[in-house]
C-alpha cells in the first residue's frame, strides 16, 4: 500500500562573488592558477596576520540581497566558525553566525511548461563567508598523504539558505535556474559550476500523510551535485529513497540526527558521509579581529536604485509592453544578461522587440553555439542585427532573402547594404514579374492543365523556374500571379 | 562549576589535543578550579548590557579591491613540515 | 662614564652630533649582554653581527648625511613574538622552535624603517601566557635586583634586559599586563597604549581583542620617544584606529596643570603588600605637593575583571592558536610514531572487544593534529586552549563568553564615569614585588590572580604605565601604574613623567 506524500526541499547556495582579490586580502580571487601560487601570510593564517574585508565584496553581497528582498540590518558583524581541516589553515572559517548581513528576502520561481505554479520561494538568510583551500585525496587506496592547495582559501563566497519551501526537483531546479540568472544579471557571480563558483547543497524529507496523521521522515543534506541535473536527479533519488527506508524503519524526523549524504554521479546514488566527521561543535564567536559593518537605510536605497532591470521585471516588461509572448520573454531572458544585453539593443535600435525576438531565438544563438563564441564576439552585432530587421521591414529586402543576407553577415562579415549589394538583390516591378510569369506559363502547358483540373498545387515548379530566372522575384506573388493568369485563361 | 573527566575528554578532542593520563587528572582539577572562580561573574547583573566584543567602537573598515602580489611558492611553503614541490601534505584523512 | 649610562634620548642627541657612533652604542649594549646576560636570560636570541652591520650603515648615512629615522642608531630589543622576515620568531614555543615568517610585523618595519639597531629577540612566557616568564620552553629568565625572583612576564625577558642595561630600549606586547607588570617587577617604565593605538600585524595573537604592543624603557621620556615610533594607523590592521600620533616625547617634559588623580577605591581592599601601598600612597603625595588634587573612585566591577579576562583571553586564544596544526607550518609529530601509537591502540582495543571505542578512534589526520599539537604546546597554553574551548563550547557560550563580553562592558563604562571626574587613575601594578621562581608552579589560578591590577585596561581598551615607585625592604622594584581614557597617551606619559622628575628611582642601577 503506497502513502501519499510531499517532498521538502530547501538549499543552500554557495556563490563566489566577482571581486578581484580575495575577501581578506589581496591575494588573486581567480580560479586555475598554479597550486599554492595565490597565497599571502593573510590568507595562509600565518601566525600574527590580520584580514581585513575586501569593500568590493559587501558590496556585491549587498547587492545581491537587495535583489533577493532581504533585510539588510543595519549591523552586521564577522564569526568565527571553528573547526580542524587541513584546507582550513586558520583552523576557522570567518563567516558570520547570528547577525548576517541579510535575511527574510524571497525571489519568485515559475515553469513555462506548467509543471508547477508561480510561487514565491523564501530566503532565510544570505551571509559572507571566505572559502576554505583544497585538498587533493588518494582516491584510489586512500593510502598516500593528500595534497593541500591553499589558492582557493579566503576567496569570498555568499551563502544563501533558501526557506524549504520547494516540493520537487523541477521546482528546486527552476530556483538554481532563476539564482543563477539573477546573479549573473546583477553581475555579483558568474556562477561557473565547473569552477566552483556555484555550489549547492540540499536539504529533503519527506512529508507523509498516514492514516495516523502527518508524519515526517528525518532530514538529509546532500553534498557533492556539480550540475542542476545532479541537484534534480539526487533529490529524486534522495525522495524514493526516503520513502523505502521510511516504509521499511518507520524512521521518523527527531528520530536520528541529521544525516550527510553525497551524490555520486557515476552511480546515480546519494551515499552516506561518516557520522563521526558530521558530529560537529563549531564554537562560533565574533571574529575579534574584524570590526562590524554598519550599512544605513539610505545606503540600501541607493543600491536598490542603481540595481538595474532584474529578470523577472524585463519578462514582464516584453510581454506587457511589447508584445512577447511569455514563452518567447522566459527564453530569451532565460539565455542570462550578454543575450538580453544584445537583443534590447536589436529590438530598441530597430523598434521590433518580436522580429529581434524570433532572431536572436532563433538564427542568433544557434550561430553563436555552433561557433562556440560569446555574443560580444559575434560577427553579427546587435546594431547590425537592428539593420537586418529594419531593412526587411522597410520592404528593401524581400522576407524570403533575408537568411541570404544573414550568411554573408555571419560568414563574410558584411553589414546589411553591402550583403544585399552583393546578393542583387532589388526590388521586382509587378509588371516584369507578370511578363515573367505569362513566358512561364507559356512553356508549360501540362502544368497549366493540371492547374485548370484543379490541381494547384502543380504551380510549384514554376514558382522555383522563377526563382531561377529572377532571384528577386517574390515566390508568393509568383504563385499568385500565375494562378491568377491560369483562372482569366490567359 | 564542577567539571568532570568526561567534559575534559570531551573539549580536548574538539580543541585537537592528545592529554595524556595525568595530564587528563590535572586538567580536571585545575579546570574546575579556574571554572569555579569565573562563576563569579553569574552574581553580575547584566540585563540589558550589550556584549562587548571589541576593545573599541570602530566599524566599516574595508580594504579596496585591488590584487596586491602574492608570496612565491617556495616561500609559501618553507615552512611547512610535509610538502612536495606544489603544496603541503598531510596523512590521508580516511585513512585509519 | 660607559655609553650604556645615557637614556635613549640622550645617546639619539650625541648620535645626531655625531659625538658617538651606532657602531660604539651597540657594541658597547652587546658587551653589556655578554657580560650579563648568561645570568639572566632575557634574550632568547642576539645577532651580534647583524647588528653591528645595521649600525655601521646608519653610521654611514649619516656621515653621508642621508636623511635618517626617528631612532636612527638607537638598538632596540624585539620580544618573540613579533614576525621578523626571514628570522626566527617563536613565541617561546616549541611549536615554532624554527619557524621563519615570511614578511615583517608593521611594528618591526616601523623599526627598521626608523633605523634602530635590533639587537635580538627576547624570551617570553609562551604565545605569552604567563605573568613570569616561567612558561618559555627555552629558558627561564630571572630579574636582575634577585637572580632567584622572576622578572614577571610575559614580556619578562623585555622588561629583564632593560632593567639590566643590556639595550635602551625594548618592545614588549600586553593582552592581560604583560608590559606593566614585568616593568613593574623590573623597575623599568613599560607602556601599554590604547587598543589601536599600535599596529597587531605581525604580532603573534593571544588574545586579539585585548593585545597591544608598547614600549619598555628606563625612563618615561625613552618609552615616549620609542612609542612615537611604532604607533599610528596601519591599514593592515583593521582594529588600529585612524587617529594622528602626538609627538609625545617633545611634550613630555610640560607638567599638567589641574591634574586630577583618580584613586581606585577596591584597589586597596584585600592581598595588596604593605610595602605597596605605601609606597603607593607615597608617590600620591608626591603628585598632590605638585598641585594635583587627589580624588577617591570607585570602579564597582574591577572585582569581576580577573574572571572576566579569563573567559575572553582563552577563549580567543583557544580559536588563535588553532592554527597551530602542524600542517602549514610550526611542529608536526613523527609520522612512524604516530601510526604506530594508532595500530597499536586498533590492537588493544580489538583484543579487549572495545567496539564503541574502536568506532570512535582518531583517524590519522585528528591523531596527527592532536599528537603536534600535545608535543608543542607547553602546560599553560594547553590549559588556556581547553578553557577557551570549554567557554565557547555549545551549552556554555551564554554562561562564560557572552556573560564575560556583557561584564566587560560594565567595566568599561565604570572607567567611562571615573574618568568624567578624573584625568589620571593611579594605583599599584601588582599586589606583591617580584616572587620567587617557582613559587606558583601548579597553582594556574594563584598565578592568574596577579593580573588584577592590570586586566582592565585591556579588557576597557585604555593605556596604562607601570613606572619605578620604590622599592621593598628586600631591595625589589615597586611600580606605580597609571591609567588614562582612550588615546590620552600624552597625558598619561606626562603625568608619568611628573611624577619621575620629582624621584630618583627610576635612576637606580641593578646590582649584577
Ligand atoms: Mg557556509
Ligand atoms: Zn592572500
Amino acid at each position: 500500500m503506497s502513502t501519499p506524500y510531499t517532498t521538502i526541499i530547501g538549499l543552500e547556495v554557495h556563490v563566489q562573488l566577482a571581486t578581484q582579490s580575495k575577501l581578506f586580502c589581496g591575494c588573486p580571487a581567480q580560479f586555475g592558477a598554479e597550486p599554492n601560487t595565490q597565497t599571502c601570510p593573510v590568507c595562509m593564517g600565518l601566525p600574527g596576520s590580520l584580514p581585513v574585508m575586501n569593500r568590493a565584496a559587501y558590496e556585491l553581497s549587498l547587492k545581491t540581497a537587495v535583489a533577493l528582498h532581504c533585510e539588510i540590518p543595519t549591523f552586521t558583524k564577522w564569526d568565527r566558525k571553528q573547526y580542524f581541516y587541513p584546507d582550513l589553515p586558520k583552523g576557522y572559517q570567518i563567516s558570520q553566525f547570528d547577525l548576517p548581513m541579510s535575511a527574510n528576502g524571497y525571489m519568485k520561481i515559475s515553469d513555462d511548461k506548467g509543471r508547477f505554479e508561480p510561487k514565491k520561494v523564501g530566503i532565510t538568510r544570505a551571509h559572507l563567508e571566505e572559502d576554505a583551500g583544497k585538498s587533493i585525496h588518494d582516491e584510489v587506496t586512500g593510502k598516500a598523504d593528500s595534497e593541500i592547495d591553499l589558492n582557493r582559501t579566503g576567496t569570498p563566497l555568499l551563502e544563501i539558505v533558501s526557506e524549504p519551501d520547494m516540493r520537487s526537483s523541477a521546482e528546486a531546479r527552476a530556483y538554481l535556474q532563476e539564482l543563477k540568472l539573477l546573479l549573473t544579471y546583477i553581475g555579483v557571480s558568474d556562477c561557473n559550476m565547473q569552477e566552483g563558483s556555484l555550489r549547492v547543497d540540499a536539504n529533503v524529507n519527506l512529508h507523509l500523510e498516514t492514516p495516523v496523521g502527518h508524519v515526517a521522515t528525518p532530514i538529509v543534506e546532500i553534498k557533492n551535485m556539480n550540475s542542476f541535473r545532479a541537484v534534480q536527479q539526487a533529490l529524486d533519488y534522495e525522495a524514493k529513497r526516503q520513502y523505502r527506508v521510511w516504509q521499511e524503519t518507520g524512521q521518523k524526523l527527531g528520530d536520528s540526527p541529521k544525516q550527510t549524504r553525497g551524490w555520486d554521479d557515476a552511480t546515480g546514488k546519494t551515499m552516506a558521509q561518516r557520522s563521526k566527521e558530521e558530529s560537529s561543535d563549531y564554537r562560533y564567536f565574533p571574529d575579534p579581529d574584524l570590526v562590524p559593518v554598519r550599512t544605513t537605510a539610505e545606503r540600501v536605497e541607493e543600491v536598490r536604485a542603481a540595481l538595474g532591470e532584474l529578470p523577472a521585471d524585463l519578462r514582464t516588461r516584453l510581454t506587457a509592453t511589447h508584445g512577447l509572448s511569455a514563452y518567447d520573454a522566459d527564453v530569451l531572458v532565460n539565455q542570462g544578461p550578454d543575450i538580453v544585453k544584445y537583443f534590447l539593443l536589436a529590438a530598441e535600435t530597430s523598434g521590433d522587440y518580436k522580429g529581434a525576438c524570433n532572431w536572436v531565438t532563433q538564427d542568433i544563438l544557434r550561430s553563436v553555439k555552433e561557433q562556440d563564441v560569446a555574443i560580444d564576439q559575434f560577427a553579427v552585432s546587435a546594431l547590425q542585427l537592428a539593420a537586418l530587421i529594419t531593412a526587411i521591414n522597410d520592404g528593401q529586402l524581400p522576407k524570403p532573402r533575408a537568411k541570404e543576407v544573414f550568411e554573408l553577415m555571419l560568414v563574410d562579415r558584411m553589414d546589411v547594404a553591402a550583403a544585399i549589394n552583393t546578393l542583387g538583390i532589388e526590388q521586382v516591378d509587378e509588371s516584369a514579374l507578370v511578363t515573367l510569369c505569362q513566358d512561364l506559363l507559356r512553356a508549360n502547358p501540362k502544368i497549366v492543365a493540371d492547374v485548370q483540373n484543379g490541381k494547384h498545387q502543380a504551380i510549384g515548379p514554376l514558382v522555383g523556374q522563377a526563382k531561377k530566372k529572377n532571384p528577386n522575384a517574390d515566390p508568393g506573388r509568383v504563385r499568385e500571379i500565375c494562378l491568377e493568369l491560369v483562372a482569366r485563361g490567359e | 562549576m564542577a567539571i568532570t573527566r568526561a567534559d575534559v575528554e570531551k573539549v580536548a578532542l574538539l580543541a585537537r589535543l592528545q592529554l595524556t593520563d595525568g595530564e587528563l587528572k590535572m586538567m580536571t582539577t585545575d579546570l574546575s578550579q579556574i571554572v569555579t572562580y569565573v562563576d563569579l561573574l553569574a552574581e553580575v547583573d547584566t540585563e540589558g548590557v550589550e556584549p562587548m566584543a571589541h576593545a573599541v567602537e570602530v566599524s566599516n573598515v574595508f580594504a579596496e579591491d585591488e590584487v596586491r602580489p602574492s608570496l612565491p611558492r617556495e616561500q609559501a611553503l618553507a615552512n611547512a613540515p610535509g610538502r612536495n614541490e606544489r603544496g603541503y601534505l598531510v596523512p590521508p584523512v580516511l585513512g585509519g | 662614564m660607559s655609553l650604556i649610562n645615557s637614556t635613549a634620548t640622550e645617546a639619539l642627541d650625541l648620535l645626531a652630533k655625531g659625538q658617538i657612533t651606532s657602531v660604539a652604542l651597540t657594541s658597547a649594549y652587546l658587551q653589556r649582554i655578554a657580560d650579563t646576560d648568561d645570568q639572566i636570560g632575557a634574550f632568547l636570541r642576539v645577532d651580534a653581527d647583524a647588528a653591528l652591520a645595521r649600525a655601521a650603515q646608519i653610521d654611514q648615512r649619516r656621515q653621508a648625511k642621508q636623511p635618517l629615522g626617528k631612532l636612527a642608531g638607537l638598538p632596540v630589543a624585539v620580544k618573540d613574538v613579533l614576525c621578523d622576515s626571514q628570522t626566527q620568531t617563536t613565541c617561546g614555543s616549541q611549536m615554532l622552535a624554527s619557524y621563519r615568517p615570511p614578511y615583517d610585523a608593521t611594528v618591526v618595519a616601523r623599526l627598521k624603517s626608523a633605523d634602530a639597531v635590533l639587537l635580538g629577540r627576547t624570551n617570553m612566557d609562551e604565545f605569552a601566557m604567563g605573568g613570569s616568564t616561567e612558561n618559555s620552553a627555552f629558558q627561564l629568565t630571572r630579574n636582575p635586583w634577585d637572580l632567584n625572583r622572576t622578572p614577571g612576564g610575559s614580556s619578562g625577558g623585555a622588561a629583564a634586559c632593560v632593567a639590566a642595561g643590556m639595550t635602551p630600549l625594548s618592545i614588549g606586547s600586553d593582552t592581560g599586563g604583560s608590559i606593566r607588570q614585568p616593568a613593574g617587577l623590573c623597575g623599568v617604565v613599560g607602556l601599554k597604549p590604547t587598543y589601536g593605538r599600535v599596529s597587531r600585524y605581525g604580532l603573534v595573537a593571544f588574545a586579539s581583542s585585548l593585545d597591544q604592543v608598547g614600549p619598555l624603557a628606563a625612563n618615561t621620556t625613552d618609552a615616549a620617544l620609542l612609542l612615537e615610533a611604532i604607533a599610528g594607523h596601519d591599514t593592515q590592521d583593521a582594529t588600529s584606529l585612524d587617529a594622528p600620533v602626538p609627538r609625545f616625547s617633545a611634550e613630555i617634559d610640560r607638567p599638567l596643570t589641574g591634574l586630577r588623580i583618580g584613586v581606585v577605591r577596591e584597589h586597596f581592599t584585600t592581598g595588596l603588600d604593605g610595602e605597596i601601598e605605601h609606597a603607593v600612597r607615597r608617590a600620591l603625595d608626591v603628585y598632590q605637593s605638585q598641585g594635583a588634587t587627589i580624588k577617591e573612585i570607585s570602579l564597582p566591577h574591577s572585582k569581576y575583571a580577573v574572571a572576566t579576562y579569563y573567559v575572553i583571553a582563552p577563549s580567543e586564544a583557544s580559536s588563535n592558536l588553532a592554527r597551530y596544526d602542524g600542517v602549514h607550518y610550526g611542529h608536526r609529530t613523527d609520522r612512524a610514531e604516530l601510526l604506530d601509537e594508532l595500530a597499536t591502540e586498533q590492537k588493544e582495543l580489538e583484543s579487549a572487544g572495545d567496539r564503541e571505542a574502536l568506532k570512535n578512534i582518531d583517524n590519522g589526520l585528528v591523531r596527527m593534529y592532536r599528537r603536534s599539537r600535545a608535543e608543542g604546546f607547553g602546560p599553560e597554553v594547553k590549559r588556556r586552549i581547553m578553557l577557551g574551548a570549554y567557554a565557547l563550547s555549545a551549552g556554555y557560550y551564554d554562561a562564560y563568553y557572552l556573560k564575560g563580553l556583557k561584564v566587560r562592558r560594565l567595566i568599561r563604562q565604570d572607567f567611562d564615569a571615573a574618568f568624567q571626574q578624573v584625568d589620571l587613575i593611579a594605583g599599584p601594578v601588582t599586589a606583591q614585588a617580584a616572587f620567587k621562581l617557582g613559587e606558583m608552579a601548579g597553582d594556574p589560578l594563584a598565578m592568574y590572580l596577579v593580573d588584577l591590577y592590570t586586566v582592565s585596561a585591556n579588557l576597557a581598551g585604555l593605556p596604562g604605565i607601570s613606572l619605578p615607585c620604590g622599592f621593598t625592604q628586600s631591595g625589589l622594584p615597586i611600580g606605580l601604574q597609571l591609567q588614562a581614557p582612550p588615546l590620552a597617551e600624552d597625558t598619561l606619559l606626562r603625568g608619568a613623567r611628573m611624577y619621575e622628575q620629582a624621584t630618583e628611582w627610576h635612576k637606580k642601577k641593578v646590582p649584577i
